[in-house]
């Protein structure tokens, strides 16, 4: 196709950070909004917010949006039960999300992977066991599980994110090794074997390179349900500790005053609809955009 | 003698399955010199894949296990190494070419990458040196361009390309031995003949030695030196290529040779072998190619032949040369 046609070494073609962003500027352009808005959340923060997310004033507690009948333009999204701005509650609950969820699918991905590789590539009485495990894991109602296991260990953002990995890699492994196991018998990996490559070398630059794909689309979609799962679990109060705000922890509190003042638990839901269905819809486009068939030089 | 790089003595490769033990290699014995392009040719599944993957001691396991006999390297028997010091002389003393070239690169490794795998595994050269290398050996397989396709992918080039730059992957080392399992079965014939044409220059300069896997009498005339013919998992005829041609002396060599289309000859039908191949998990005794054999003698049922030299370099396993 190019072997004729000299390539210029534009920045735009040739270095990784002008890939990168002409790569973003392919991607479909809502969810790509509402993440690149909510990882600007997420590492900002409290520099950003209107108002301080934990300051309580009662005299403005459950004002409505702005553009209702008692709302301030001040609270845009309105106030909760102690008064709290909700956009700046929300804002700094990206934070927390996006910290629970990239840890979590970073270390589930990574030991799902692991265990995929093992599993898949070494086979027989390793690959049992190991899938015996997985079963174990993915029998287990995963709310019991979390509300057991943070009971024990205590309600903290880095027990949620211990918890929720060790239930989600067992999803990776089992979507993984399937993969696995159909790459080990391809020619390419014997030709490997032929040109003297370690059982480690193969499983690391062989056989995990062309997962990758796979595991960067299981990520994106993962990331959605780990959104929601710190949710549930923040929303049953074994989430991130009072007063920091968290989605699932909004929601619960707006819980009861859902009939005077909707826009307790609306607001929060609204986000965390926005972040979850974004980031399936980029996996989707992922998983087309990631095949090598779409590489270009 | 020192001109042998690989001998076979003997070796027995079985698979051990629940119905039975399947003899797919059964006492192979051939050398191959320096230099030298022996083919093996049979039909499918008398154990010529086995073969090559015995030597490189790549059986699948567990079912498969060498169970007899010697590999025997510049006179080293291979069969007792360690997978430490097997994995050292894969890639770097033998190497090998499989028959799919669409699948024996990896789809997200650029060409350059994979054919620098081995050099990297064997050599300790800087990256630079590498990629030197690796633009050497594909120019060698006449691939054009070769800066330019080394940084692309394998799903941009032709089959034929494909084999080209397995095979410079596999030479890149200077392997003294190269196996080939059908490497042209997949191409089509066009390119099957510039390939083989490639690979003898690359052959003549380099003085490797090659054993060739093929069921195609057509290639063992262009390429080889020297043929092994095998028949459920043994060989049945070793002989050079001429002779061969102009001497087909066991009978299931003869019927091969008669099954080939041939231009000077109008005939209705193609002439086939009657019978199927012996199962492997229970040979007869006797003779194996008995059952099929136009001439079956009475003691080819009671005794296995032994394997007789009739003219020198030219050896048979049939009674009925006696």
């Amino acid at each position: 196709m190019t072997a004729n046609v000299p390539i210029r070494k534009t920045f735009w073609k040739r270095h990784w950070l002008g890939k990168t962003l002409v790569t973003i500027w392919e991607a479909p352009k809502f969810p790509t909004i509402v993440l690149l808005l909510f990882i600007l959340c997420g590492i900002l923060g409290p520099a950003i917010t209107p108002h301080d997310p934990n300051k309580t004033s009662f005299r403005d507690s459950l004002t409505p949006p702005f553009w209702m009948e008692g709302g301030k333009v001040t609270y845009i999204l309105g106030t909760d039960h102690l008064g709290r701005d909700i956009l700046s509650r929300i804002i700094v609950g990206a934070g927390v999300s996006l910290q629970i969820g990239v840890m979590v699918v970073i270390f589930a991905g990574l030991i799902g992977s692991l265990v995929a590789c093992v599993a898949g590539y070494i086979g027989g009485r390793t690959d049992m066991i190991l899938m015996r495990l997985l079963d174990m894991v993915l029998s287990m109602p995963f709310l019991i599980v979390a509300v057991t296991l943070a009971a024990i260990l205590g309600a903290s953002k880095y027990n949620l994110i211990i918890i929720m990995a060790c239930v989600a890699w067992a999803w990776y492994a089992r979507v993984l090794r399937a993969e696995v196991l159909r790459l080990k018998e391809g020619d390419f990996v014997r030709l490997a074997i032929v040109a003297g490559a370690s059982k480690a070398r193969i499983m690391l630059r062989h056989i995990f390179p062309n997962i990758v794909n796979s595991l960067v689309v299981l990520a994106t979609l993962n990331l959605g349900v780990v959104i929601i799962a710190e949710a549930s679990l923040s929303f049953l109060g074994l989430g991130v500790p009072p007063p920091d705000p968290a989605w699932g922890s909004m929601i619960s509190e707006g819980r009861n005053y859902i009939g005077q003042a909707w826009w307790l638990c609306a607001w929060p839901g609204v986000a965390i609809l926005l972040v979850v269905l974004s980031f399936n819809l980029l996996g989707d486009w992922l998983r087309v955009r990631l095949d090598p068939k779409f590489r270009q030089v | 003698m020192n001109d042998v790089v690989l001998e076979l003595k003997d070796l027995k490769t079985h698979f051990f399955t629940k119905a039975g033990v399947v003899k797919a290699v059964d006492g192979v014995n051939f050398t191959v010199r320096r230099g030298e392009t022996l083919g093996v040719v049979g039909e499918s599944g008398c154990g010529k894949s086995i073969t090559c993957l015995s030597i490189l001691r790549l059986v699948p396991q567990p079912a498969g296990r060498i169970v007899g006999g010697q590999v025997l390297l510049n006179g080293v028997d291979i069969l007792t190494k360690s997978d430490r010091e097997m994995r050292h002389i894969r890639g770097k003393d033998i190497s090998m070419i499989l028959q799919d070239p669409m699948l024996s690169l990896n789809p997200v490794f650029t060409i350059g990458n994979q054919v620098g795998e081995p050099i990297r595994l064997h050599q300790k050269l800087d990256r630079r040196a590498v990629w030197n290398k690796i633009l050497e050996m594909l120019s060698r397989v006449k691939i054009p361009s070769p800066e330019v396709r080394a940084r692309e992918y394998p799903h941009q080039m032709s089959g034929g390309m494909r084999q080209r730059i397995v095979g410079a992957m596999m030479l890149s080392c200077q392997p003294q031995l190269l196996i080939a399992d059908e490497p042209t079965t997949a191409l089509d014939v066009t390119i099957q003949a510039q390939f083989l044409k490639l690979f003898k220059e690359i052959q003549l300069q380099s003085n490797l030695s090659m054993i060739v896997v093929t069921h195609d009498f057509g290639i063992v005339a262009k390429v080889c030196d020297r043929v092994v013919v095998m028949y459920a998992g043994k060989v049945v005829e070793n002989a050079p290529i001429r002779e061969l041609f102009n001497h087909p002396s066991h009978p299931y060599t003869v019927a091969l040779m008669e099954s080939l289309p041939k231009m000077d000859r109008t005939e209705k039908r193609l002439y086939s072998i009657d019978g199927q191949p012996p199962d492997l998990r229970n040979i007869p005794p006797g003779c194996s190619f008995r059952p099929r054999c136009s001439q079956p003698m009475e003691i080819c049922a009671e005794k296995e032949p032994e394997t007789r030299e009739i003219q020198p370099g030219h050896t048979i396993s049939c009674w009925r040369t006696l």
